[in-house]
């Protein structure tokens, strides 16, 4: 057994990049997914099963589209001022609808995701956030995504 | 698009994964005190109307030696953002993207795209390759790399509620 910060290998990283969609949903996935790769069935599920627990994959299952179950999101972008970061950060972080925020090099420095249950749940936080911080939301929503065909990422 | 009291289960019982076992849904199924063939019957059915995006991994690129991540973003021409936002998706090395509105003056930028880098000059040269495909369609661009990670959760749906996710 490997440590569980070990490298991927070779094989590993040919699984993920085979593993990023098509996994099948059938009784024996795994021993079709494995074949595909000319892996035995077992090793894939131990070698999966390693990767998670070491976090080189952060999930392994199906992805749903929180959008066709009802929910809406939104991108939304911050001008924070440097002084008043990590009170932002706190305030903005503490609304549930924030779904993930990261500080990026720009004037805008605050990306992050809304997700509600519904449409006009993404205004409602959008001004909540506005009116605990005094500063602007600026709203980003996907007009249309575009399919990302080929996947490779190790 | 609604989803009954079973998909419901269904979606909560394998949203944080699938077990590491050989017959993964027959588990699900166990769990849930349905038949396998209905819990594969049924996440087929989603998959099928998009419910399910799809089955697999998400790699976690900074374990996998890329920790540089750069938010591209382009001002196109709306009349071929569509065409051009499709080409860009192909590239292997765009992990998503999306047409979004501009907000003027401060942001002039409508298609994002997220690539992913041992370095920040490898997402240049990525940039670089996305800047060729859009030519002269692409009026000014930029990138903004994240510098930290501030909260992070994964896409849940609530007990008995909708959603939350990863727009």
């Amino acid at each position: 057994m490997k440590s569980p910060d070990h490298k991927p290998d070779d094989t590993d990283r040919r699984i993920i990049n085979a593993l990023q969609e098509g996994f099948p949903i059938c009784t024996r996935p795994y021993a079709e997914a494995a074949a595909a790769l000319d892996l035995d069935e077992y090793e894939l599920i131990e070698r999966l099963a390693r990767l998670r627990k070491a976090g080189v994959i952060t999930r392994f299952g199906p992805f749903f589209d929180a959008a066709a179950m009802g929910g809406a999101f939104c991108l939304c972008a911050m001008e924070v001022p440097s002084v008043r970061f990590e009170a932002v950060t706190a305030q903005v972080n503490a609304r549930p609808e924030v779904a993930h925020n990261y500080e990026r090099a720009h004037r805008l420095n605050m990306w992050f995701v809304l997700a509600t249950e519904t449409p006009e749940g993404i205004d409602a936080a959008a001004r909540a956030i506005e009116q605990a911080s005094g500063l602007s939301v600026l709203r980003f929503p996907k007009l249309e995504e575009f399919y990302i065909g080929f996947r490779m990422v190790a | 698009m609604s989803l009954d009291t079973i998909d419901r289960k269904i979606v909560e019982a394998t949203q944080s994964g699938l077990p590491f076992v050989a017959e993964p849904y027959g588990e699900i199924a166990t769990r849930l005190g349905l038949d396998e063939a209905e819990v594969i019957d049924r996440l087929t059915a989603l998959q099928m109307r998009g419910v399910v995006r799809r089955v697999g991994v998400a790699p976690n690129h900074y374990a996998l030696g890329m920790p540089a991540n750069g938010m591209t973003v382009w001002d196109v021409e709306d009349a071929e953002a569509s065409a051009l936002g499709t080409n860009i998706g192909q590239l292997g090395f765009v992990s998503h993207c999306y047409l979004r509105p501009r907000a003027l003056p401060l942001w002039p930028y409508n298609l994002f795209a997220m690539v992913h880098g041992s370095d920040p000059s490898e997402v240049e040269e990525k940039r670089a390759v996305i800047a060729r495909l859009l030519g002269p369609a692409c009026r000014g661009n930029d990138v903004l790399y994240s510098t930290r990670i501030l909260k992070k959760t994964g896409l849940r749906l609530a007990r008995n509620s909708t959603s939350k996710g990863d727009g």
